[in-house]
């Protein structure tokens, strides 16, 4: 008797066949390396697999309300990652209104054209309206003092955790031949977020020489070759889900893990700058939610327009 | 409403604020000079908002919180009968005039008879909220009054940082941002300390808590 699985549940199979095993190697390493104590670097992979099992069961549940489902997912990992982000920068009381219409007024936006599938404008509400009305808005607060940077940010602030991650439910709007938006989906987003977590895996077993160390004390050369070169292996082993031919898939993947970890460079660069590890204390092991969408947010959006100009 | 539709009205509310508040801010509690315990303490705190004495009380773990009564103007929150819902009945808090209109009325004698009920308190000696870019106003006398009286109880700073970006003065829609609370080390009254002394003290500790500023 053969089971035949939907290229779907084979992803979500695989995925959770992976899981199982790194849940196992925890445990073995909790106590054979640690004998059941504690080990800072064991208890903090325990805690990264423990979420990886949550984040990949909210998104099997995302899922399987198709596209509906996705866009209220990432409509809502953009709300956690946007107040992370606005936290963390300086603004005055007088941009309050301004960061109001973010929250409330833009990021509802943007996920409902995307909803509704109007690339014509989901595509520069942002970019261009929120861009010109925003700072307008700014303006009538009436307090000039470091205005420049206070419009700039709050517009690199949307850039990044509204537009960037609504590139990934505008997949699913893309009519291509052979294509299926959740599939491509759930595509990106294994093979970005494998490339992180191979990075970590590569940089923890032979990671020698750091990148840059100004911008990030983690990030191994060793950990970027070995990360990046095994992720763009396994997009290339999953062209099956995607309309890419083999070549074509190693050759996605490998732009959307180079986007990845440069995003990643970015995002430290950030952090550095405002003196912080992490974004937020979200997911536990992870730090906050922006740390585990770095990647996304400078992935997607290339991923997308890459596919509507040559496969769309 | 009677009896216990009051009650249970009341804690069905005071959830619902304290959900609503957490789901907002991310309330982070962070322990750094004393821990989570079930002890009587005077929890003191930098006032920059409404929703201050909301955030303190939303973070401490139940069995605290149900222990923990705010300080709150009865000038304010006596003035209709959903406030005094609110303060009395939701938090039940200890009120207090600010405006010193009742004659006869000890605020210390009542925040003390409160502490010697067994309840811990939440209160904000910069008095009224500061909009000022100063980090902290200076401190009214109501802390020493009440540390002299019951100098067994420590004084607990409360740093709570961003809460004034979500909701400043004259904001009608809160902005989701993420708050943290700092707990400090608890400050204990020197027999016969002086007012200015343990007031200078008190308000160091707070201080000390404060993120650098830009």
């Amino acid at each position: 008797m053969t089971i035949t699985l939907s290229p779907m549940a084979a992803l979500f199979a695989g995925v959770f066949g992976v899981l199982v095993v790194a849940s196992v190697a925890g445990f073995v390493l909790k106590w054979k390396v640690a004998d059941g104590g504690q080990h800072p670097t064991i208890d903090n992979l325990i805690a990264r697999v423990n979420a990886w099992w949550a984040m990949v069961v909210v998104l099997g549940v995302a899922f399987a309300f198709g596209k509906a489902g996705v866009v209220v997912l990432f409509a809502a990992v953009s709300f956690l990652a946007l107040r992370e982000f606005v936290s963390l920068v300086y603004t005055r009381p007088s941009d309050h209104a301004v960061l109001a219409a973010t929250f409330f007024v833009v990021l509802p936006l943007q996920y409902a054209l995307v909803a509704i599938g109007w690339y014509g404008l989901y595509s520069v509400m942002i970019p261009v309206y929120a861009f010109l009305l925003l700072p307008i808005f700014a303006a009538f607060g009436r307090d000039t003092r470091r205005f420049l940077e206070r419009a700039a940010k709050v517009q690199y602030a949307v850039m990044l955790t509204v537009y960037g991650i609504s590139y990934v439910p505008a997949l699913t709007t893309l009519a291509i031949p052979g294509g299926d938006g959740l599939l491509l989906i759930a595509w990106l987003v294994i093979v970005v977020q494998s490339s992180d977590v191979l990075q970590y895996v590569w940089g923890k077993l032979l990671g020698r020489t750091k990148v840059a160390p100004e911008l990030s004390p983690s990030k191994t050369v060793e950990g970027l070759i070995g990360g990046v070169a095994s992720a763009t292996a396994l997009g290339a082993a999953l062209w099956w889900v995607t309309p890419f031919t083999p070549w074509q898939a190693a050759a996605m993947a490998l732009v959307v893990n180079a986007m990845g970890f440069l995003g990643g460079l970015v995002m430290s660069a950030i952090k550095r700058d405002r003196g912080v590890k992490d974004w937020g204390t979200l997911i536990e092991g992870h730090g906050g939610m922006l740390d585990r969408m770095d990647s996304i947010v400078f992935a997607a959006p290339v991923f997308f327009h890459l596919l509507r100009y040559w496969w769309a | 409403m009677i009896g216990p539709v009051r009650r249970i009205a009341a804690g069905v509310v005071g959830w619902a604020i304290c959900a609503f508040a957490r789901a907002l801010t991310g309330a982070r509690a962070l322990w750094k000079g004393c821990a989570p315990v079930p002890e009587q303490r005077i929890y003191y705190g930098n006032h920059t908002s409404h929703g201050d004495f909301v955030l303190i009380y939303a973070s401490l773990p139940p069995l605290l919180r149900h222990a923990t009564r705010p300080v709150a103007g009865s000038d304010y929150w006596d003035t209709s009968a959903l406030r005094r819902f609110v303060i009395h009945d939701v938090f039940d808090g200890v009120t207090l005039d600010r405006t010193r209109a009742t004659p006869g009325e000890d605020p210390v004698a009542i925040m003390a008879a409160a502490l010697d009920r067994g309840a811990s308190l939440i209160l904000f000696p910069e008095g009224t909220r500061n909009t000022t870019d100063e980090s902290l106003l200076p401190f009214k006398s109501g802390l020493w009054h009440l540390a002299s009286r019951r100098p067994d109880v420590p004084a607990v700073p409360v740093w709570i940082e961003n809460l004034n970006r979500v909701m400043p003065k004259g904001a009608a829609i809160p902005v989701p941002l993420l708050c943290t609370l700092t707990f400090g080390v608890p400050v204990r009254i020197a027999a016969g300390e002086p007012k200015d002394a343990y007031l200078g003290r008190a308000r160091d500790a707070l201080a000390a808590l404060c993120p650098p500023r830009e």
